[in-house]
Formats: C-alpha cells, structure tokens, sequence
C-alpha cells in the first residue's frame, strides 16, 4: 500500500508497523493515559460533579484536596488496613499456591480433577463468589455458622477474641478471602516454573541422601525464587488497589475500609471528585514508594540467590 | 538414613491430606452454591445446616432469569462481552503483529506501556472516566462500558498474540509475499489461520475480563436498571430483603456457569498463554 509512496523498504516497514500498531495506541491514549492525567489534574481542584463544566480542565489548581484527604478521620487506618490486607492476602496466597503447586506436581489419580477445582476460585466471578461467601458466614442461615457452637458473624463484627486474644473479626475474613481466591494464580505460576526444573538436580540430590524436605530447601526453592518473587510483586499491586472484593463483601464496614472503597465512597456518594482523586493518587503514589523499596532491596539480594 | 525415612513417611501422609483440603475448600463452595440455588427458602431457614435438597426445585431459576430480570441482564453482558472481544481481536491483531514482526520507531518502548497499563489501577482510571462519561452522557449505556474493556484488554492481548506470532516462521510469511499478498492480506490468508488457538485463548480471555467485571459497571450503570448487568444486577439484588437467598444463588449459578464453561473449554490455551513468561525463568 505504501509501496508507490518510496522511501527504502526499511523505511516502509517502519511506516507499515505504526500504521498497525496505531489503533491500540489510540485506544490506550484515549482510554488509559489522558484520564490518567486528567485524573491527576482533577486531584488538584475543587470539583463537584454540578460544578464540573464551570471548573474546565485548566481551572484553579489547589493543594486542599490533599490536605483535606489526609486529614480526614480514617485515612490513616484505612491506608493501615489497605496495607495489612495486601501483605496478609499476597503472601497467604502465594504460600498456599506454593503448597498446593508442589502436592500437585507428580501425577496421581484424579489429578485432573484437582487441578481443576483450584482454579474455579480464581476463574469465577467475583461477585457470585462474594455472595457465596456471603451467604456461607451468614450468622442466622449460613452453612458456616451451622457447624459452630456459637454463630460468628464474619462480615460484620469489627473485633472479636479467639483464644483469649482480640482479633480483628471481618479484616480476618476478607484476607482469607484474598487468599481462598488468588491462591490458584500462584498454584498456575508455580506449577508451570516446577514442571520446567530440570529433574536431573533433583536425582543427585537423592543420590547425594538429601532427604526431601533439604531437597525443597536448598534445590527446588533457590530455582522458584524469581517466580515467587514476580508474583510478590503482581499480587501486591493488585491488591493494594483493589476495590470489588472488600466492596461486596463488607462494604468497608467492620475495620475493613480500604482506600479503594473510599475513593469510591468520596466520588459517589460525597459527590467530591478532588478529593477522591486525590485519595487515588496518594494510594498510587505509596504503591510506587513500595515498589520501588522493594525493587531496590530485591535486585540487592538478587544476586546472592542466583 | 532414618531422617530421610521419617520425612518420606511424613510426606506419604501429609500428600493426600493437602489435597483432600485443597479439593474441599475449593469445590464445596461451589457443590454448595448449586444444591442451594435447587431448594426452596423455607428449607434453608428451617434447617440451614442441610447439604443436599429435600425437595428439588426448578422454581428458583425461573423466578431470576424472568421475574427478576436476568435475562436481560444476561444479554447486556453478552453484547457487552461479545463486543468486547470483536474490537479488541480487531485492535490486537493488527498492533501484535506489528510489535512481533516489523521494526518501527518506538517498538521497544511499547512493552513499557503495555506493563504500565496492565498494572495500572483500575480505581485511578474510574474516577476521571466517571467524570468524562457523566459529561457525555455516556453513562447507562453499554458502549463507554465496552470501550473500557476492550482498552484494558489489549495491551495484555497483544502481548499474549505476539508471542504467538513470533513462533510463525517467517519463510511462509515470505512465500505469501512473492506470490503476491499485500502485508494486510498475508496476516489474513497466513498468520491468521495459522494462529487460530492463539486467537481463541485471547478472545476467551477477552471474554471472561469483560464478563467478570464489576467496578466499571457498578459506576456507569448502577442507575439504570434496564442496561445492568449480570455481575452488576447480583450485587445490587444481593442486598435486598424481598427475594429469597436460594433464589440469588440460582442468580450466581446463572453467572458463574458460562464463564467455568468458557474456561474449561479453554483451559490449556490459557494458562500456557498466561504463564508463558515463567518458564523463561
């Protein structure tokens, strides 16, 4: 097509591949980084939805959104319970896919059938799995409750004592939640990296009269390092900005908000969209702040691990 | 000698246990969601203890698909996920084979905003959507939820399709070429066909993204009931007192079944697509 228009083929091939690869930039343009930028610009004004129109894009940029955000009861806690609930969800269900992938690494009758239940967690949706749940802890119907002595109400009871100790009831809840759904994200991970190790280390090791769980220890964890250590890093930015699953679950009641839900709670039902965009920039800014402590104190020790 | 004995008999008990709770905690929930989709309300409050229905009924899934209108909910998401999935195959091909095959200027910098995009929260991204949709009047309509899919969707899809055009040998692609095809009509007649469980795995996953998704539904369609939907009409139903539970659990069934469906059918070409990286270590 562009063959009369001349220029060497090189530069042809250049032209051709902009030419097709100019549709999903577009679309990432327009839908993912201007409102991104937007997004930051709207963090920096005064704006309601009615007064939206009258503010424009370019209006009176103010810090008091940031101030307002910070400032406002249950920040802090909420930034404190987005940040227990990633690191508790993340590494619950990076350990537990760890486990699973290795019960699950050799064959055995009725694998298939195993291998395909874990994933139904992470592959259903999130809404019918949060209803589930739901109606599972129900303190008067759910299942959960039947089988206990004294009905627990997991959803919507900010602490409780187990063993003498306080714990935080609901927060408890959603993290095994985190970790129930996205344990077979890391089982796949896993799994995939386990079924790629060379078995030949595997038997010297035997033959060497290591016994199994040295075999874990110092042959097949030091390969599943890189794999652990990406899925650390995915799980950790998704959940840090998760909003659906604390959502349906609890609505952010019972110690559980999250600074995702109250971003969503400021845009719609405060009707203030600085604020709540300035409450998302600040989540997306500790996240970067955490990535990049973790990248640094990772790419460190890297090396060592081989 | 005797450590190795004892962690080998150990492990030769502990296997089976691990799986047998692995397989409970992850099936019981769901064998518990259809048994009690299939009984009546009364049964659940007299005795919510019970595993299996005394009495089975059919009831609870034509109460939700008509009466509470799941029907339609079921059509909005299928045109939304149906749609979805067109434009981003549409978008994707063209942009995978670019990124796969031709060098261009700024080829390398693509992957950066592929992984910025793809890490990139969702709930930054609603609030300005909000916004903008609200301006245009675009909220309650399903076409701002279908861009926003597909614009989430692709960089993941052209990631997933490249690697897949990258194993097209590029002989048959130059064969192609000298009996005449254009560029365009070589991805067609060649690369196409040759990619078809490459294109299946990333239409599916196209499909389950968009099939799935909760928050941009709820912000767009949360007021318009008659554009809701799946996802969306069970979490709002799901708080309300008048319907009965077993009834809201046929609701789920209603959308958790076409996407266990989707994903089993597809399973391999998934996972191999979605783990593909990992065993490059």
């Amino acid at each position: 097509m562009t063959d009369r228009r001349g220029g060497t083929l090189r530069e042809q091939e250049g032209r051709a591949g902009l030419a097709l690869i100019s549709p999903t930039l577009v679309i990432t343009l327009v839908v993912v980084v201007l409102p991104l930028f937007w997004a930051i610009m709207l963090a920096f004004q005064d704006v309601r939805l009615i007064n939206i129109r009258r503010v424009g894009v370019f209006g009176h940029f103010t810090l008091e959104n940031f101030s307002y955000v910070v400032s406002e009861p249950g920040f802090w806690t909420a930034l404190v319970n987005t940040l227990v609930y990633t690191v508790a969800g993340t590494g619950l269900s990076i350990a537990i896919g760890l486990v699973a992938a290795l019960a699950l690494r050799d064959r055995f009758k009725g694998r298939t059938l195993v291998r395909a239940s874990i994933l139904v967690p992470y592959v259903a949706p999130v809404v019918a799995v949060a209803f589930l749940w739901e109606t599972m802890l129900n303190p008067q119907y759910g299942i959960v409750n039947s089988w206990l002595s004294e009905p627990i109400a997991f959803l919507t009871q900010a602490k409780g004592t187990f063993l003498g100790i306080q714990v935080p009831v609901a927060l408890l809840t959603v993290i095994a939640f985190e970790a129930w759904r996205y344990f077979p994200f890391a089982f796949l991970f896993i799994l995939a990296r386990l079924q790629a190790l060379p078995a030949e280390l595997d038997e010297a090791a035997v033959v060497d009269g290591a016994t199994p769980t040295q075999r874990f220890r110092y042959v097949i964890l030091p390969q599943l390092w890189r794999i652990i250590a990406l899925l650390s890093v995915l799980r950790f930015v998704f959940t840090f900005t998760k909003f659906d699953d604390v959502y349906l679950l609890t609505g952010g009641g019972a110690g559980t908000e999250v600074v995702s839900v109250r971003v969503y709670n400021f845009l719609t039902a405060r009707d203030d969209i600085g604020a709540s965009a300035a409450q998302a920039i600040v989540l997306a800014v500790v996240l970067v702040v955490f990535l990049v402590l973790y990248l640094r104190f990772f790419s460190g020790g890297e090396r060592e691990q081989g | 000698m005797s450590r190795d004995r004892f962690e080998r008999g150990l492990f030769r008990v502990l296997k089976p246990l691990v799986i047998a709770f692995l397989f409970v905690i992850t099936a019981f929930p769901f064998f518990y969601m259809v048994t009690l989709s299939l009984r009546d309300i009364q049964e659940l409050i007299l005795d919510p203890g019970s595993l299996w229905p005394r009495d089975f009924t059919f009831d609870t899934y034509a109460n939700v698909l008509t009466k509470q209108g799941f029907l339609s909910f079921m059509r909005n998401s299928a045109i939304v996920a149906v749609s979805s999935v067109a434009i981003t195959l549409l978008i994707s091909i063209p942009g995978a084979y670019a990124v796969a095959r031709l060098r261009f200027f700024g080829r390398r910098q693509v992957h950066f905003l592929f992984l910025a995009v793809y890490l990139f929260p969702a709930i930054v991204l609603a609030i300005p959507l909000f916004v903008l949709f609200t301006m245009l009047g675009l909220r309650g309509s399903l076409l701002g939820l279908i861009l926003v899919y597909s614009a989430q969707t692709v960089p993941v899809t052209v990631y997933m399709l490249r690697n897949y055009f990258e194993t097209v040998p590029q002989s048959v692609e130059e064969a192609a070429a000298i009996d005449g095809c254009t560029r365009l009509s070589t991805i067609w007649r060649v690369v196409l066909p040759l990619s078809k469980p490459a294109l299946m795995a990333t239409g599916l996953y196209a499909f389950m993204i968009a099939w799935n998704e909760f928050l941009f539904a709820l912000l767009f369609l949360v007021e318009k009931r008659e554009s809701w939907t799946v996802s969306l009409g069970l979490s709002q139903l799901a708080g309300s007192i008048e319907i009965p539970t077993t009834v809201l659990m046929a609701g789920s069934v209603v959308l958790t079944l076409p996407i266990v469906i989707v994903f089993f059918a597809s399973e391999r070409l998934l996972t191999e697509g979605l783990t593909a990286g990992a065993e490059k270590g």
